[in-house]
């Protein structure tokens, strides 16, 4: 009986002290690789590679869901309003909830899985094979040359890629609700125009999905360089990316909606 | 530098990323009602100001002029004390009236200049005299079915 309460608060304890142990390690892990990334910018070669890779493949799903999600948005939001006579509203409706949270937040996890996932992948083969450490045996920095590229590749990826979302989302709202619903169009943009604010809504969602990008290509980095070098430590660790970052971004876009939109 | 297809690739996903924000900015939001900072601030009394909030406009012929910069409540007076800061570009007449109106019936309430005829300008630091509260609801219907006339609730 008291064995098993033991062995319990072992088990507690013991992953308590992992988890600490991790977010220091990561930390620590993060400092050494803003540090040494000087390196990155001045070969701009592989910073470009890590962009087309994180970015530019994923442009098409970027596409393709921010233009599914306005449709979905457009359509749900013009039948509840127009009980209501203001069907013109869809567009503020559309566009603050893109712009606010789903551009950034849908963004955020749809990078994880389609960037994030490989970025761990990449490193966390590259170690289990003993690239990272045939290149510390030829003077090489691992840190400078692989690691940092693929940070600020996704790190600046990131924005676009939610502008990118944001953007096609309305054009979505747009096509479904003005052209094939028939709501006025002059009204649409009018009425979206006055209620989106520059600063208040746009700029806020941009920031998010920054603190997302830095939040994301920071697990997905480390925990490449962490993984066990065996297969199964790999494939471990690609999930972990991807379950983490869904859950980082979901924390702290709760913690940034409530520092920026409950203004008195 | 020699040029590969990923540049052009990666040129394409920046410059559409670019894109985004720019129409985000320029289609989407209203760029030009950037926050008033440069402006002087006047001050007003009311009875009530029902729902005004903070950053709510100041309107005047309809013109958006200002925001609300800060609502206090003055300990003297016993009245709410709301600050506007009023872009440079446009100036009133000391003898201007403010009240605080709503966007249709159930909208959103903000602040209405109205000029006077005074030769002399609004000031920064200055306080206008002529308030009208905002209009409550429940108290016009309160008034409207027990007939009472209105209890010099609104403006002075």
């Amino acid at each position: 009986m008291s064995s098993a309460v033991v062995r319990g608060l072992r088990v507690v304890g013991r992953l308590t002290v992992d988890g600490v142990w991790r977010l220091g390690a990561a930390s620590r892990f993060m400092s050494i690789v803003l540090l040494r990334s000087a390196t990155t910018f001045r070969r701009f070669r592989l910073l470009i590679d890590e962009v087309y890779f994180a970015g530019a493949l994923s442009l098409i799903i970027i596409i393709v869901s921010g233009l599914f999600v306005g449709l979905v948005l457009g359509l749900q939001g013009y039948e509840t309003l127009k009980r209501y006579g203001s069907a013109e509203a869809v567009g503020t409706l559309v566009a603050l909830s893109l712009v606010r949270e789903l551009g950034p937040v849908v963004t955020a996890l749809l990078f994880a899985s389609r960037a994030g996932s490989a970025i761990t992948a990449e490193i966390g083969i590259m170690k289990s094979t003993e690239q990272l450490s045939a290149m510390e045996m030829m003077a090489v920095d691992p840190y400078a040359r692989v690691v940092a590229p693929m940070f600020w590749g996704g790190f600046i990826s990131m924005p676009l890629l939610a502008a990118i979302f944001s953007a096609m989302g309305i054009f979505g709202g747009y096509l479904i609700t003005v052209v094939v619903i028939g709501v006025d169009g002059g009204a649409f943009w009018s009425q979206m125009q006055s209620n989106v604010d520059f600063w208040d809504d746009i700029f806020n969602g941009v920031i998010k999905s920054i603190v997302f990008g830095f939040a994301v290509t920071a697990i997905a980095v480390f925990e490449g360089y962490d993984a066990p070098p065996t297969a199964e430590g790999v494939s471990h660790a690609v999930t972990r990316t991807v379950v983490t970052s869904a859950l980082a971004v979901l924390a702290l876009d709760f913690v940034l909606t409530a520092f920026m939109f409950t203004g008195v | 530098m020699e040029r590969t297809t990923i540049d052009l690739w990666v040129g394409i996903f920046v410059t559409a990323g670019l894109i985004g924000l720019l129409v985000l900015a320029l289609k989407v939001g209203n760029a030009s009602s950037v926050r008033v900072s440069d402006g002087y601030t006047i001050t007003a009394q009311f009875d009530n100001i029902g729902g005004l909030k903070v950053r709510a406009p100041v309107k005047s012929a309809g013109v958006v002029v200002g925001r609300v910069e800060r609502i206090g409540f003055d300990n003297e007076s016993l009245r709410a004390k709301v600050t506007m800061r009023i872009d440079n570009r446009y100036e009133f007449p000391k003898d201007s009236s403010v009240s605080i109106l709503t966007y249709g019936l159930l909208g959103d309430q903000f602040i209405g200049i109205d000029g006077g005829g005074d030769v002399e300008l609004l000031r920064d630091g200055d306080t206008v005299m002529l308030t009208q509260s905002a209009i409550v609801l429940e108290k016009v219907i309160g008034q409207f079915l027990y007939g009472r006339p209105p209890e010099g609730g609104s403006g002075n």
